[in-house]
């Protein structure tokens, strides 16, 4: 990288701005529910590919937005603790959604199912190559193979954007044609965040800022690295390399460097998504990390101090998308939704409860008129927030963040032939 | 023309004939020994030969999960079992079998103990051992994690009066893994042994004691023997499942540790390559099926098969 910014605006962040970049991709529970119940999942879903036929793409083969009614009805599959919600005499409610309702007359029949992307896929996989509604109208997938995949193979709805005023309006330049989905063809954003690192300052001794320190011989057996496709694609910032245009044999050049890292001793464990604990039990110092676990960390009964930063070289950054599967009973009922989401209203109300970056820049202002309206440690923070780059980036913290590159099935398999290896030897 | 008992009479073959009474029996209990066999064998049929069948069938076979998956008798996912996660196929076995030798040294001690010497509170004595284990086995195993961080209640102690060097850890070594495997598996040994040794005759002891055997020998050479059967259950119940466990892998040990169930896992779940998770479940399941076999005729399966008898 030869363009580096003098001094990193992220780096200098209160740590409850840090909430903004929670990612729930694979939750500490979801990890207990995959190692459980996962191989019978996997063993169904095979019985059920096997039987199957080659049927290509079926989206939309009979289906028309000109045709397309309103139900009444929409069923949402989304991650937990992932949209606004309060406690009302005991029960969960979740205030937009209630909005939304109200507004559109629009049942939502808001579900808290998806807890890893190839798990949740796994699920849906089987009625979706028989031609089959999934049972959900919506659903928020990661940017990455499972969502080149859903779209590759025509199992999402392709997007009238006539319903979507809002988002044409209101919308981030930065989530606006992204490289994994040119002209939001299939997906709008739902939030996105960053990968980087995290550290204990009392075990690496002092402030990290490079990602040059996950590779320092100094750190030998106390780096934790995760599993996960962040990995490669933080190393390959490392190495200069813009991980979204990157090929094989980039995929390579960031290989032999972890397969280096990890001969060397330096790699104490490749982590799923307990290296939280490990931080924290100092069983390694310094780790590949999503700033929302470092946030709840310090948050938590134990008080954590961990740090999360944006290294200098840059940063990964991913977007969980909504987008409507193939064979939707109520589209135009998810799509009514899509728009209702980008309004800066209802934007800034989920922007206040899950803190992360958020696809509509101007819900800002709705956070400020909020903060003016409370008081106390609350205005404190929504005014944190509402100034947060982390939740309200500007376009310059994006010329370092770097969205990892389209994998088909294909390439994806060479990627993980590549990287497999390394995680699990 | 083959001709038997239920054959309609022709020509001058007679068959015996039967009462119609006793006719109608033995029919029924014809249906009746089919209709026996009718859930064991649906059950059977269901969930075990139509999965098997279906993962060699998908091991066979190429595609990927859009296009659905084609039996083109591609045999390259076997060999690239073995080239590709050979060390994982070892780690699994060489823990599994350790895991296998401790519980055995660790159980058949305890349960000898209590089958002898619990006397009245040989019930409270086996609640003990097991309570743990309602515990869920992912939450025992993270509390490991936890217990034996590298800056953990445990290690810190030793560390602070030097015992330990600074740098010394036990999380992310294979001697994690082996002992979170046999903690995992110790109930499933100790109780078969339990079983074994409870049925033992006593005055098996007291003749061996009364023709001159010393404790050890009676131990040795009438107890030992005829535990056996509970041994030979135990040590099949423990080896093959610590051999496919990898939930003490991912969550005890770390880079050098890999176990073939992760990688099964991650063939299914993260790469979605079917076929080579399929291969590669069917490598382990020959492995383990060769090595019990082996393993049953080296301890003999008549000692299996008499166990009811004394």
């Amino acid at each position: 990288m030869t363009d580096q910014p003098e001094s990193n605006p992220l780096e200098s962040v209160d740590p409850s701005i840090i909430r903004g970049l929670t990612m729930p991709r694979i939750s500490r529970r979801g990890f207990l529910g995959l190692a459980g119940a996962g191989m019978l999942g996997a063993i169904a879903a095979a019985c059920g590919s096997s039987s199957s036929s080659s049927t290509g793409t079926t989206a939309g083969g009979s289906f028309s937005w000109a045709t397309a009614k309103k139900a009444g009805v929409l069923d949402f599959a989304n991650w937990p603790l992932y949209i606004d919600q309060n406690t009302v005499n005991g029960k969960t409610v979740y205030p937009t959604l209630q909005q939304f309702t109200k507004e559109t007359g629009i049942k939502v029949n808001y579900q808290e199912v998806i807890q890893g992307n190839s798990s949740f896929f796994g699920k849906i996989e089987p009625q979706l190559k028989a031609g089959k509604p999934t049972g959900y109208d919506l659903m928020v997938i990661t940017d990455g193979p499972i969502l080149t995949q859903l779209m590759m193979y025509g199992w999402l709805t392709p997007l009238d954007h006539s319903y979507l005023p809002n988002f044409q309006k209101y919308g981030a330049p930065n989530v606006q044609n992204p490289s994994y989905d040119p002209g939001n063809k299939y997906s709008l954003a739902w939030q996105s965040g960053f990968t980087g690192i995290g550290y204990n300052p009392d075990l690496t001794g002092g402030e990290i800022t490079s990602l040059a320190s996950l590779f320092d011989p100094k750190f030998a057996g106390k780096v934790g690295m995760l599993a996960a496709v962040d990995t490669p694609n933080l190393v390959m910032i490392y190495q200069g390399i813009d991980p979204t245009k990157s090929g094989p044999s980039d995929w390579k050049k960031a290989g032999q460097l972890m397969q280096e890292q990890k001969s060397k001793g330096i790699v104490r464990k490749y982590y799923q998504q307990d290296y939280i604990n490990a931080l924290e039990n100092g069983d390694i110092a310094i780790s590949v990390a999503y700033s929302g676990d470092i946030y709840q960390a310090n948050q938590s009964a134990k008080g954590s101090n961990l740090k999360f930063v944006v290294p200098t070289e840059g940063v990964f950054r991913w977007t969980d998308n909504m987008c409507i599967p193939a064979h939707s009973l109520h589209p135009v009922d998810a799509i009514t939704y899509m728009n209702y989401v980008y309004n800066p209203r209802v934007a800034a109300t989920m922007a206040e409860y899950i803190d992360y970056m958020t696809p509509v820049p101007s819900s800002k202002n709705y956070v400020i008129q909020d903060a003016n309206a409370s008081s106390g440690s609350n205005k404190a923070s929504l005014l944190a927030m509402a100034n947060s780059p982390l939740v309200y980036p500007t376009a310059a913290d994006f010329t370092h963040a770097y969205y990892g590159p389209s994998l088909d099935p294909t390439a994806y398999q060479t990627w993980n032939s590549i990287f497999q290896p390394i995680f699990q030897a | 023309m083959t001709i038997t008992a239920e054959t309609p009479i022709s020509g001058e073959v007679q068959p015996p004939k039967l009462h119609p009474a006793v006719r109608r029996r033995r029919i029924k209990q014809r249906f009746t020994i089919v209709g026996l066999l009718v859930p064991g064998g649906a059950w059977l049929a269901l969930f075990f030969i139509a999965p098997i069948a279906t993962l060699v069938i998908l091991s066979l076979s190429t595609g990927n999960v859009g296009l659905g998956w084609h039996l083109t008798y591609t045999w390259s996912n076997f060999s690239q079992s073995i080239t590709s996660y050979g060390p994982e196929f070892l780690h699994s076995f060489e823990f599994g079998t350790a895991a296998t030798i401790v519980a055995l040294l660790v159980s058949y001690p305890a349960a000898y103990w209590i089958a002898f010497y619990g006397g009245q509170r040989k019930t409270s004595y086996l609640l003990v051992i097991l309570l743990p284990f309602y515990v869920s086995q992912l939450i025992r195993t993270i509390s490991w994690q936890f217990i034996l961080a590298d800056q953990g209640i445990f290690l810190t102690p030793l560390k602070a009066i030097h015992l330990l060097p600074q740098n010394f850890h036990i999380l992310a070594t294979p001697w994690a893994v082996i002992g979170g495997l046999t903690y995992a598996q110790v109930p499933y040994m100790l109780l078969p042994i339990f079983a074994a040794l409870e049925r033992i005759d006593r005055s098996y002891v007291e003749a061996a004691k009364d023709l001159y055997a010393s404790k050890w020998e009676a131990v040795r050479r009438v107890v030992l023997p005829l535990s056996t059967p509970g041994i030979f259950a135990g040590v099949l119940l423990v080896f093959i499942s610590a051999v496919g466990d990898y939930v003490n892998e991912v969550i005890l040990g770390g880079t050098g540790t890999g176990v073939i169930g992760n990688v099964i896992n991650s063939q299914f779940f993260v790469n979605m390559n079917y076929p080579f998770a399929a291969a590669l479940s069917l490598v382990l399941m020959v492995a383990l099926l060769i090595l019990v076999i082996i393993y049953s005729r080296a301890l003999g399966t008549e000692d299996l098969m008499g166990g009811g008898t004394y």
